[in-house]
């Protein structure tokens, strides 16, 4: 089960230099809410960002982490 | 029905697969959720059949819950691991939190061709409740919001 803690590392290693907030949602584990800004959104769609971020956790997204709620930003959306 | 020279177990998941893929191409307006829109079975879901049926749109849903495969082969041929998914003419939108941003920013209106006006300005429908407000009847935009019954024939009856 993961923690916000681990999830928020994990995309920070994955995406160097992002800025990560991570909720757990039910405190449960299992339902997480991140809001992630980073440069590599830059030029990207949003689903195609989504499934990076996805792409960090594989199997897990739907087994383990049943819901990995996203918003995702380029630096200059971030308000 | 069976030939004897397919593994049965390849045949079906192919003919879920083909299932799959002709629910995408023959309904411009296609969602794969949990449970159905007067039933979802998930908040997620619910969301997005909310956000559809709100927007007076035609739709097309698939429970994906009556098999596991249906999900696996979804999510296999999208590249997108989680439920709901929403597809417009043959394309991938995305899940709820997409349709939710889309649907803020008045972009799904545009992409469906429905009244953005409608909902702008409004906070009511920004995320605020969890039931649609019934759409007008005979709206000069489309048809009713009735999403078009899909017929799960992916289990034997």
């Amino acid at each position: 089960m993961p923690s916000v803690d681990e999830i928020r590392g994990r995309i920070e290693a994955a995406l160097p230099g992002a800025r990560v907030t991570v909720e757990d949602l039910t405190g449960g584990g299992d339902h997480f809410r991140c809001e992630i800004v980073s440069d590599r959104f830059r030029g990207l769609s949003r689903l195609e960002r989504h499934k990076l971020v996805y792409a960090i956790f594989g199997d897990e997204i739907g087994g383990p982490i049943h819901a990995l709620s996203l918003k995702t930003l380029a630096p200059e959306e971030a308000k | 029905m069976t030939e004897p020279s397919l593994n049965n177990d390849e045949l079906t998941r192919q003919e879920i697969r083909e299932f799959i893929e002709r629910a995408i191409r023959e309904n411009r307006v296609m969602l794969f959720m949990k449970g159905t829109p007067d039933q979802p079975r998930c908040g997620f879901s619910a969301r997005v059949a909310a956000i559809l049926s709100g927007l007076g749109v035609r739709y097309a849903a698939m429970d994906i819950l009556p098999d596991p495969r249906i999900r696996e082969e979804l999510s296999a041929l999208s590249g997108w691991p989680t439920i709901p998914q929403l597809f417009v003419d043959g394309e991938l939108i995305g899940g709820c939190d997409i349709v939710t941003e889309m649907f803020e920013s008045g972009e799904l209106q545009e992409l469906l061709g429905v009244d953005a006006s409608a909902n702008e300005g409004d906070d009511s429908a920004r995320g605020q409740r969890t039931e649609p407000s019934p759409p007008a009847a005979d709206t000069p935009s489309g048809p009713a919001a009735r999403p078009i019954p899909l017929e799960n024939n992916l289990r034997d009856d």
